[in-house]
């Protein structure tokens, strides 16, 4: 039994996301793994070996459940606030009052540029806010900024 | 810059206490400003070649012996060279440029305070010019350390959100000081300034009492109670005991590695019978010894009062400090108790604020520290200070519940029993309630603790799960303030109750953030200003 929402439609990310996750794990798996392995090759003492094969091994995992946290990945703009979610394991859910806004950044890294994508950061007063919602298609991730800032200026609080 | 730059003939040089600097136009500190920032250093160099030259003028005196020729000395090598005119020269130059430059430095340093902004310009080759816009204060301390006091000055500090984002006014006459504090805080207030120059003229602050020579202000300034009578309904007041301090500092966690410490010490000594070991120890029990000092003398006369633009906390023996925070500055607002000090009944009670102020707080904490010890009456005062919509009668009652209740059926919705793996002593206890102006979560029973998050000051609301909860079917909810000592997390709540706090506290923020108007609290087309104190 996972936690849900009564009466919320998710807009879900861009599947393509899945893809740049796949990479990003990927690329940093072989970096971690690849450097704890370093010790044992040098020194060959092989007990050494399990701490990169316990590490491959959670690569794998992660990889594995990639596309599952992907699709978990999910936002909704209702009348008044910012919902958002994340996680399957940690399922994390946030509001935020559009009023609260201080910023709205678009970032691409060069993998999401790479097949099109965007991240969305939206910064609050407080910084345990974190919500960033990760790949959205460049013009979507623009759109959703302007409209959050028009939002935001038509509902604006004090801090 | 979108203005002119003033000319100098704009810049109004009287800083006399009779003045209004808040009159929209430039005005310069105090001129004791150079020596109480700068002329510190000053006196110590001087003092250090002072206590150099001793010796030689002892022995230039007294004659004697030269018998240290071979150790390098710079004033001997001076006076045996005959260079003393350029030594003088050089020194008399010296002096000459810095006091030029500190000169200089006070004159270029001005500031002004209009109906939006407050700003100081500074700098004589780097000029700085620092804007902040009055709705956005979030307090407005004033320091009068040691030495300023003697010279009758203060610092006044303008605290807005963010790190190192405060605009300091340092030094100013200090009746000037709690004046100006005063009509900032009007004019930030949202009242028109009309009002403020006849309350100005009806209740005049600063120091009362016979101005005869300077030397009687000066004393009777120092006398004077941390705060001043006629500025606070003396009911509204709490009064710190000393011996409560004194027994809190005891009874506190750093007594208990203090003990520990004591009894190695012991048992080191006892086995090895080397009593010399004692002396190993001694800088600890001088560190220790002023800490215990030092927070007693800080905590001295502290003092709360609600003023009519918000909540005042002051507090110091020798070196005074005192805050006032306008209402809807607070931003979470928590109460707790360490076990040592259950038997006592005492409770702190400390804040999450929006500004990060430069001057310590009370007994040389943070400064969100606001009642660093207190009986439970004491607390009930501070919050009606500090949440000013939860006064009425039921409310206290819900606080009160919060505080000192065992659990159960009281009006807050509490853990289930299935908690109680994760939550072994407080899953009776731990839960949370939510009123019309606030959030309250209440935890712990052995160490125990209450946050209150007031709904109009929430930026955000999250509800979590991991494994672990999941299989227990409990959540996770978190209210997001801003950053501070107290995180507004409450952990192993039912799930289902959890689904429905998050929504009902999502839908409150929104609620209350587009009401909240504390940001202008006195401004007239919201409310009457018989009632100024709306969070």
């Amino acid at each position: 039994m996972t936690l849900e929402l009564p009466d919320t439609e998710w807009r879900r990310v861009s599947p393509k996301y899945i893809v740049v996750d796949l990479v990003g794990t990927l690329i940093g798996g072989a970096v971690v793994v690849g450097a704890t392995s370093i010790a044992p090759a040098v020194s060959g003492v092989t007990w050494l070996w399990v701490i990169p094969a316990a590490l491959a091994v959670g690569f794998v995992v992660l990889l594995a459940f990639t596309p599952r946290r992907v699709r978990a990945i999910g936002y909704q703009l209702r009348a008044d606030d910012l919902l958002f979610r994340k996680g399957i394991m940690f399922q994390r859910f946030v509001a935020v009052p559009y009023g609260r806004m201080q910023l709205v950044d678009v970032n691409r890294g060069p993998l999401a540029r790479a097949v099109g994508l965007s991240e969305l950061k939206f910064v609050t007063a407080a910084a345990a806010t974190a919500v960033t919602i990760p790949g959205l298609p460049e013009a979507e991730a623009e759109e959703l900024r302007d409209r959050l800032v028009e939002l935001a200026e038509s509902r604006r609080a004090g801090l | 810059m979108t203005e002119p730059a003033p000319t100098p003939e704009a810049v109004d040089g009287a800083v006399s206490t009779s003045a209004d600097l808040a009159d929209g136009r430039w005005h310069r500190l105090h001129p004791a400003t150079p020596l109480l920032r700068g002329g510190i250093a000053f006196i110590a160099i001087l003092g250090v070649i002072v206590v150099n030259l001793r010796d030689v003028a002892i022995e230039i005196v007294f004659g004697g012996g030269n018998d240290w020729d071979d150790e390098y000395d710079p004033i001997t090598f001076i006076l045996e060279h005959d260079y003393l005119g350029f030594v003088i020269l050089a020194i008399i130059g010296g002096l000459l440029l810095s006091i030029l430059a500190f000169y200089l430095s006070w004159r270029m340093h001005t500031f002004r305070i209009t109906d939006e902004l407050v700003e100081v310009r500074s700098g004589i080759l780097f000029r700085t010019h620092r804007r902040g816009r009055l709705d956005r204060i979030q307090g407005i301390n004033i320091v009068r350390p040691f030495l300023a006091r003697l010279f009758g000055a203060a610092k006044l500090e303008v605290t807005v959100a963010g790190q190192d984002a405060n605009i300091p006014l340092a030094y100013l006459s200090s009746g000037a000081a709690d004046e100006l504090r005063r009509q900032i805080l009007w004019l930030a207030s949202g009242s028109a300034r009309a009002e403020s120059a006849d309350a100005g003229a009806a209740a005049p602050a600063g120091v009362a009492g016979p101005a005869g020579s300077i030397v009687d202000q000066r004393v009777a300034e120092l006398l004077a109670p941390e705060l001043d009578p006629a500025l606070a309904a003396p009911e509204s007041v709490v009064k710190m005991h000393p011996g409560r301090l004194a027994g809190s500092l005891l009874l506190s966690g750093t007594t208990i590695v203090v003990l520990a410490a004591a009894i190695v010490a012991t048992i080191v000594i006892v086995r090895t019978g080397e009593a010399f070991f004692l002396f190993a120890f001694v800088p600890g029990i001088i560190g220790v010894g002023s800490f215990y000092v030092n927070r007693v003398t800080r905590s001295l006369r502290y003092s709360i009062a609600s003023t009519p633009d918000g909540v005042r906390v002051g507090f110091g023996l020798l070196s005074t400090s005192n805050e006032t925070l306008p209402p809807g500055r607070i931003h979470a607002v928590q109460v707790m108790q360490p076990l040592l000090w259950r038997p006592a009944g005492w409770w702190q009670v400390s804040i999450n604020r929006a500004s990060t102020s430069s001057a310590q707080g009370a007994a040389g904490q943070a400064n969100t520290v606001i009642l660093p010890v207190g009986t439970l009456s004491d607390v009930r005062k501070v919050l009606e200070l500090v949440l000013p919509l939860m006064v009425d009668e039921e409310s206290i009652a819900l606080l009160e519940r919060g505080l000192v209740s065992k659990g159960g059926d009281d009006g807050f919705v509490n853990s289930p029993r299935r908690a109680a793996p994760i939550r072994w002593f407080s899953w009776r206890r731990n839960g949370f309630a939510i009123t019309s102006s606030a959030v309250l979560l209440r935890k712990g029973a052995i160490w125990r603790e209450l946050v209150i998050v007031p709904q109009a000051r929430m930026q955000s609301v999250a509800l979590a799960q991991g494994p672990l909860l999941r299989r227990l079917r409990l959540a996770t909810v978190r209210l997001h303030t801003v950053a501070g000592p107290i995180s507004a997390r409450l952990g192993a709540i039912d799930e289902t109750v959890a689904v429905r706090f998050f929504q009902d506290a999502a839908a409150e923020a929104i609620a209350a953030g587009t009401a909240d108007r504390s940001h202008r609290w006195r401004a007239p087309l919201v409310e009457p200003p018989a009632e100024p104190e709306q969070a």
